[in-house]
Parts: structure tokens; sequence; C-alpha cells
């Protein structure tokens, strides 16, 4: 038993720096989702052509450009999987699920909070928020536990019929509905760390709770559901 | 293959007789013999209809979840649980239709608004949306084998995920009545003949349900032979093509 766990560490840990290193060297994080994200906080600007509703409802947007960018970074993660028939080579060879599962959750969440970090230097900028310096431990902290979750359920939903036709498009009716407790916790959680609409910073860290029940529940499920799911 | 085939069973063919004399007793029995409410006049007789509709989308989602979690743990992989989940869920869904489009009218006519932002609504709409995903799941291609583990394993997804949303959401906000016939300390009364509408509502709505679920089950399984058979006819035609 404690082998088998070695093991699926270590692929966890071979599968993350594999997703991490194609990353590293398409630059589609970079090149692609990073401008998708920024255009999508410009057009929320567009949309709500106010400063003070911008700085009102700057953590929805936040959480909602962090949402939608997934979506793209989700789809791309299991593109890289079926495109050569590698995630049937990785299930033929023998490796252990959770491992997987794990890996390509670590590689998700290190995109995403690279891609969080943007998000709040652009919300910044654009919908002038100022925390506190207490303000910025809340929306770190919330980013992080927030992360975790997305990271689980989004590999989760995107290793759900991973290689059938159509299954770009189904993605976002699976995953947004599943995401949304994440956008409902990070979202009051940010508005505490940010002082939206009057809120104070000590209101947040319940939400963050429920953002960790997130994260736990669909890491345990994720590792127990993640084996059966992809084996076809 | 010039054989009729049908969904219908002497059994079957009994409990829609006996559905359909239910639901006509209901329809007198909610729209005529029932009372009015004194608050809310005529349009407490939409409970009728919206309360037992929920209750047969819970059950009908409820079944998807056992059948897939049966399909799933036994061995055999036996594809009628699989037919079961599906046919629960088409079934669900339309029954979460039907009582989120009840509710909407009866929220217009008693709180004057179709749609308010309150915990249980936003949560029914929510599964709503996550069944709809699951019966797209379903149809994603493929064989049957990996249809049923993939809208098993959506099916026990969805298990987990609606009481995070449903708790979430609850935190969010909270303002829809509290269910009044459970609570002994609500302030709503439903008269004796109005509790044995609903009851009533209740039963024949179950009854329907069942009815749909057998001939949908019945309906999947022609539809997946009909499949299997026009594979075995295309490679029939490709085999006689390269014979000749």
């Amino acid at each position: 038993m404690t082998s088998r766990m070695q093991t699926a560490r270590r692929v966890s840990v071979a599968v993350a720096r594999k997703d991490l290193r194609i990353e590293w060297n398409s630059k589609v994080l970079l090149n692609q989702v990073a401008p998708f994200s920024l255009v999508i906080m410009i057009m929320f600007a567009f949309a709500l052509d106010n400063e003070g509703i911008l700085q009102r409802v700057a953590p929805g947007l936040l959480w909602l450009a962090t949402l939608f960018s997934m979506l793209v970074i989700v789809q791309r993660s299991f593109a890289v999987e079926t495109a050569d028939g590698a995630l049937d080579a990785l299930r033929v060879a023998g490796t252990e699920p959770v491992g997987i599962f794990i890996g390509k959750s670590l590689a998700l969440m290190v995109q995403l909070f690279a891609l969080e970090l943007m998000l709040l230097a652009i919300a910044l900028v654009l919908y002038t928020v100022e925390p506190t310096a207490m303000g910025y431990a809340e929306t770190f902290a919330t980013m992080a536990v927030a992360t975790i979750g997305l990271g689980f359920v989004g590999t989760l939903y995107g290793g759900l019929g991973a290689g059938a036709r159509g299954r770009e498009t189904l993605l976002p009716l699976l995953l947004l509905p599943a995401v949304a407790p994440v956008l409902i916790g990070a979202t009051r959680a940010t508005e505490a760390a940010f002082g939206s609409g009057g809120a104070q910073s000590s209101e947040g860290w319940p939400w963050i709770g429920l953002l960790a029940v997130f994260a736990g529940v669909f890491g345990a499920v994720g590792a127990l559901a993640f084996g059966p799911m992809i084996e076809e | 293959m010039t054989t009729t085939q049908t969904t219908a069973t002497p059994a079957t063919q009994k409990l829609g007789i006996a559905t359909t004399l239910a639901l006509i007793f209901l329809l007198f029995s909610g729209l005529i013999f029932s009372a009015e409410d004194v608050v809310q006049g005529s349009t407490v007789r939409i409970m009728y209809v919206h309360v037992p509709s929920i209750w047969v989308a819970y059950l009908a989602f409820a079944l998807t979840a056992i059948c897939s979690a049966v399909y799933l743990s036994n061995r055999s992989r036996s594809l009628i649980w699989d037919r079961f989940a599906g046919a629960a869920a088409e079934i669900g869904v339309l029954f979460v239709a039907v009582s989120l489009v009840t509710g909407s009218l009866w929220g217009r006519l008693t709180w004057g608004t179709f749609w308010v932002w309150d915990a249980r609504l936003t949560s029914t709409a929510f599964l709503f949306i996550t069944y709809v995903g699951y019966l797209a799941v379903r149809r994603l291609g493929g064989t049957f084998r990996q249809r049923a583990r993939r809208s098993a394993v959506m099916a026990l997804l969805a298990v987990l995920e609606i009481p995070l949303v449903h708790f979430s959401v609850n935190l969010w906000r909270t303002l829809h009545q509290k269910a009044s016939i459970a609570d002994p300390n609500a302030k709503v009364k439903l008269d004796g003949f109005m509790l044995f509408t609903l009851f009533w509502g209740l039963i024949s709505f179950t009854m329907l349900f069942v009815w749909l679920l057998i001939h949908r089950q019945r309906l999947m399984a022609l539809e997946d032979a009909v499949q299997d058979q026009g594979l075995d006819l295309a490679i029939q035609q490709r085999r006689t093509e390269a014979g000749r």
C-alpha cells in the first residue's frame, strides 16, 4: 500500500512536471490565455461603464475572468493528453490514476495561480481597487485555497469523456455549475479583502473555510473517481 | 425487419389506465373540489402540480444516482442499470422544468415577481442545469459501455455537487418560505381536503413517473438495439461489397 502511494506520488510529480514543461515550451498560457483574460477584464469595464460600480463588483469580475480562462486551460490540459493517445498510453502502462489526477491538478493549479496573480494586478490598475495589508493577505489566502479546489474539480470534469467528440463544447456546461460554490465563496472572501461595499475584512474567513471544504471534497472524490472515469 | 414492437405490456397498460384515472381525479379535485386558500385564493391550486413535480424530480434523480452506483459496483455491468439511470434523469429534468415554470408563475401571483434569487430557487435551477449536463454527457457518443461509465460517474458527481451548491447558495441568501407542512409551528395550515389533494397529487405523479420510466427504459433498449443492428447491417454490406 505504501509503495502504491509512493508510486502515485512519483507519477503525480512526473505528470505535473510534464504538463508544466509542455506549457513552458508552448507558452499557450502566456500568449493566449493571459491576453484572453485581459480582454475579459476590459470588456467588463465596457459593459459596466462606471468606476464606482467597477470598484464595487471587482471581486466578482476577477473570479469570473478566472473561471472563463480556466475553461480554456482545462481544455488545453486534456487536449494534450488525448491528441496522440497519450492518456491511453498512460493507462495501458498501468500508471496509477490517482497519480495522474494529482499531477494534472497540480499543473492546473500552478497555471491558475499565475493567472490569478495577473488578474489581481489588472484589477488593481483598471478597477482602482486598494486593499490594505491585511486585505492582501486575505486575498492571497483566498486565491490559494480557491485554486486548489478549482484545480481538482477542473481536472475531474476535464477528464470526463476525454477524447469524445463534442467534449469541448460540453465542458462549460458541466464545469461552471460545479464551480458555482467557488465563485460564491471566493467572491465574498475577496469582497471582504478589498473592502468592497464596506465589507469588513474579518467577514472573509468563513468563506475561505467554505472554499477549503470544497477543495477537500473534490480532492478526495477526484482521487477515487478519476480511475474509473478514464478507464474506457 | 417488419415486426412491430411496442414498449407496452399488459401490466404497463393497466398502470397507464390507472395513472390516467388518478390524474383526471386530481384535475377535478385540485380545480373544483378543493377549497380556495384564505390568503392566496385560487392561486394555491398551482401547488397540486408544483409540489408533486419537484417530488418526482427528486425521486428520479435519487434513482439515477442509485442505478449509476449499482452499475459501477456491479461486476456484471448490466446496461439495464444505465438505461434506468438515463430514463429517470430525463424524466427528472422534465419535472424540474415543470416545477420551475409553475413555481415562477405562482411566484408572480403571490410575490409579484417571476424569479427571486433565493436559495431554494437558485439551487433548483442548478439542479436543472446539472442534469441537462448529465443528459448531454449521455449523448457524447462512443460505445454503450463508454456512455454508461461516463454518465454513471457524472451522476455520482452530481450527487456530490448538488449539496455543495445548495449549501453555498444557502449561505448566499435565503428567502423562500420554509417547508410549511413538515414544520409544526408554521402559520400556513392546509385544511383536510387540500392536504388530501396534495397527497393525491404526489401519488398520481409518482404513478406517472413509474409508467414513463418503464416505457422510456424499454424505448432506450430498442434504440440501442437499432444502433447495434445498424452497425451489423453496415458490416454486412461492406462484406458483400468486398465479396463482389
